[in-house]
């Protein structure tokens, strides 16, 4: 069967400022529509895991592959390419750029990939928005919205490529329940009615127990 | 593939929403860019002002007869003595004619050749001024008026008169300075000449001249060619010197060097007469080019910092870019592309602000007695100093932009996102 991600015995070491294994041999797979939560606690290496998987940190032991191919060792540009096509990120803080509008902000990565037109981008943008609820926003400066709103931005953002997968960074850490359950909807809907394979680093219990497949961490090893 | 759309998209947007820093980053490159216009047009206008002062009266090759003692004595052509060692004492000076041998066609052999814009006959002789019973000793030059209006800019120096007159009034003179000064007299007026040999002529004065240096404007007049001939009862041919004036001034020691050995003349170019200028100007030169290149270092220095500045502000916007997919590169080009807005926009202001100070000092009043006709402090509008100033501009930018725009581009999102 297809994988969208797969990870064969990656290592890492910390090496500053004393030699640190921080993963062992993490060895694990996502399928299409699959909606997987990595749990842990502090300092166990989910949160490291996660940005070698979405290949922003190179510097590590084993192989990845991304849609069935292998990007250990790709070059950088390749890799930025890659990302920019096939992963969607959505961090703990919205990481929104201040000064642009929320819109411009949607579009920015289509516009790097270039593979759609302005229109189609901003049409694309404008869809994303609405199925967010918050396409009334699209005008306003990202600096001038709320917690959640920005959350919600950023997972537009993420969706604007049309990627195969979407990584998380504790999206919901920094939200209030209410909009922690709104994040959660929005997620279960892309991964049920989109087929998108969600890859979501939480250490929210009741957000985890609400997923496909739970993958738990601790001292840098996969316990289930 | 680079989007430059996207790319100059996103540099705009960071300048003009940070529009106070970008106005200061840029205002220091007007500032150096400025400074340097002016600074290098009034310090280049002052040093050919004191060109000038000495290249408008020059020749730049000077031909005359020089009385001097043969340097083949009679002994040395008797091929008996030729294996002796010979003693001649007592040696006088050859006689030899003042004027110069066949002085017309001369000068038109030497307008022939490319090199020369013009050779320029002159008659030198010396006079006594006389007033009552008083002899002022003095020389009085004959000239081609209007040549030496266009090619060593005569007219310059007449404070009365108009130098077409010389060759209109007949028995015209114009006399330095000083001595008009000494005399009493002035435009209009009459004043008696006697020549070496005797015999008192009487001319007019057409007008005063004054070179700058009081030794010359005490004793020297000009008076037209002619009619400096018929004071001395000499024939048409006779002249005494030939000034060339050339293209090329750096072709001067090799054309007088012809001349002496062509010609058998004394020939003397003005490197040779004006060895202390060249010094003079190349000191000069020099200083104007040292402060130039400090005023653009300092510059270069603002915009490095300022650049700097703003990547440290920007790294969040690095990782987040970083991390949607652009990559090293792109951001370097949005950081390089920034600090070459900043380097254009800043330069041409520069040159515009440059170019407004250099109008303001070439309105300020200077008066000074070696040049008449300067009124106001010199400038030297020289476009070039504008290409360099806008090249230096860009060329400082595009370094103190690259260094930190490598910065940028090695950040690695994840330090900055995990550091949150």
């Amino acid at each position: 069967m297809r994988t969208v991600l797969e990870t064969k015995n990656i290592n890492k070491y910390f090496k500053k400022p004393v030699l640190f294994h921080v993963l062992s041999d993490i060895s694990f797979k996502v399928s299409p529509g699959e909606f997987v939560s990595i749990m842990g606690k502090s300092g166990c290496g989910k949160s490291t895991l996660l940005y070698i998987l979405s290949t922003m940190d190179t510097d590590y032991e084993g192989d990845l592959y991304l849609n069935d191919k292998l990007i250990t060792g790709s070059p950088r540009d390749e890799l930025s390419q890659l990302r920019s096509a096939h992963i969607g990120f959505v961090f703990q803080f919205h990481y929104l750029l201040a000064e642009f509008s929320v819109l411009d902000n949607v579009m920015l990565p289509a516009k790097k990939l270039g593979r759609k037109s302005i229109q189609e981008i901003e049409h694309d943008a404008i869809e994303k928005l609405r199925m967010l609820d918050i396409e009334k926003l699209a005008l306003k400066k990202a600096s001038r919205i709320s917690g959640g709103e920005k959350q919600r931005v950023s997972i537009a953002r993420s969706l604007i490529n049309d990627p195969l997968i979407i990584m998380g960074d504790e999206p919901t850490g920094n939200l209030d329940s209410y909009n922690s359950e709104l994040v959660f909807e929005i997620f279960k809907k892309l991964s049920d009615e989109d087929g998108l394979s969600l890859l979501i680093v939480t250490h929210d219990k009741d957000f985890a127990s609400k997923t496909n497949r739970i993958i738990e961490m601790e001292d840098g090893k996969i316990i289930n | 593939m680079t989007n430059w759309r996207l790319i100059l998209g996103i540099a705009r947007k960071h300048l003009l929403t940070k529009f106070r820093q970008t106005a200061i980053a840029a205002l220091g490159v007007t500032f150096g860019i400025g400074s340097y216009i002016s600074l290098v047009g009034f310090m280049t206008g002052l040093n050919q002002m004191l060109d000038s002062l000495i290249l408008n009266q020059t020749p730049h090759v000077h031909v005359y007869n020089e009385i001097r003692a043969s340097e083949t004595q009679p002994a040395d052509l008797y091929s008996e003595f030729a294996d002796s060692f010979k003693m001649v004492h007592s040696v006088r000076p050859k006689q030899s004619q003042k004027k110069i041998h066949n002085a017309l066609p001369l000068m038109e052999h030497l307008e022939k050749d490319n090199n020369v814009l013009a050779a320029i006959p002159q008659l030198k002789t010396q006079i006594f001024y006389i007033s009552g019973s008083i002899e002022l000793g003095g020389n009085l030059t004959g000239i081609d008026a209007m040549q030496e209006v266009r090619y060593f800019n005569f007219e310059d120096y007449l404070l009365e008169g108009d130098a077409q007159s010389l060759e209109n009034i007949n028995n015209g003179i114009f006399l330095g300075a000083g001595v008009a000064k000494k005399l009493s007299i002035s435009q209009g007026d009459r004043v008696q000449i006697s020549t070496i040999k005797g015999g008192t002529f009487p001319l007019k004065v057409a007008g005063i001249f004054q070179s700058g240096i009081a030794d010359l404007d005490n004793v020297q007049s000009f008076a037209s060619i002619k009619t400096v001939q018929r004071i001395l009862g000499e024939p048409e041919n006779y002249i005494t010197d030939i000034n060339i004036k050339l293209k090329d001034i750096d072709y001067a020691p090799q054309l007088a060097e012809k001349i002496r050995e062509q010609f058998n003349l004394q020939a003397i170019d003005i490197n040779t007469a004006n060895a202390q200028f060249e010094t003079g100007s190349t000191i000069r030169n020099l200083i104007t080019y040292s402060v130039s290149i400090t005023l653009l270092i300092v510059a270069g220095f603002g915009i490095y910092n300022i650049l700097n500045m703003l990547i440290y502000e920007k790294m969040n916007d690095i990782a987040i870019l970083k991390a949607t997919g652009f990559s090293g590169k792109d951001v370097q080009l949005i950081f390089m592309s920034q600090a070459m807005i900043i380097g254009f926009a800043g330069g041409i202001l520069g040159l515009l602000i440059g170019y407004v100070l250099s109008s303001v000092i070439d309105g300020i009043p200077f008066k000074t007695e070696a040049l008449p006709t300067v009124t106001t402090y010199p400038i030297n509008y020289n476009p070039w100093f504008y290409v360099i100033g806008i090249c230096f501009a860009l060329v400082s930018t595009f370094l103190a932009g690259y260094l930190p725009s490598i910065k940028a581009k090695k950040i690695d999102p994840v330090t900055i996102i995990r550091g949150q």
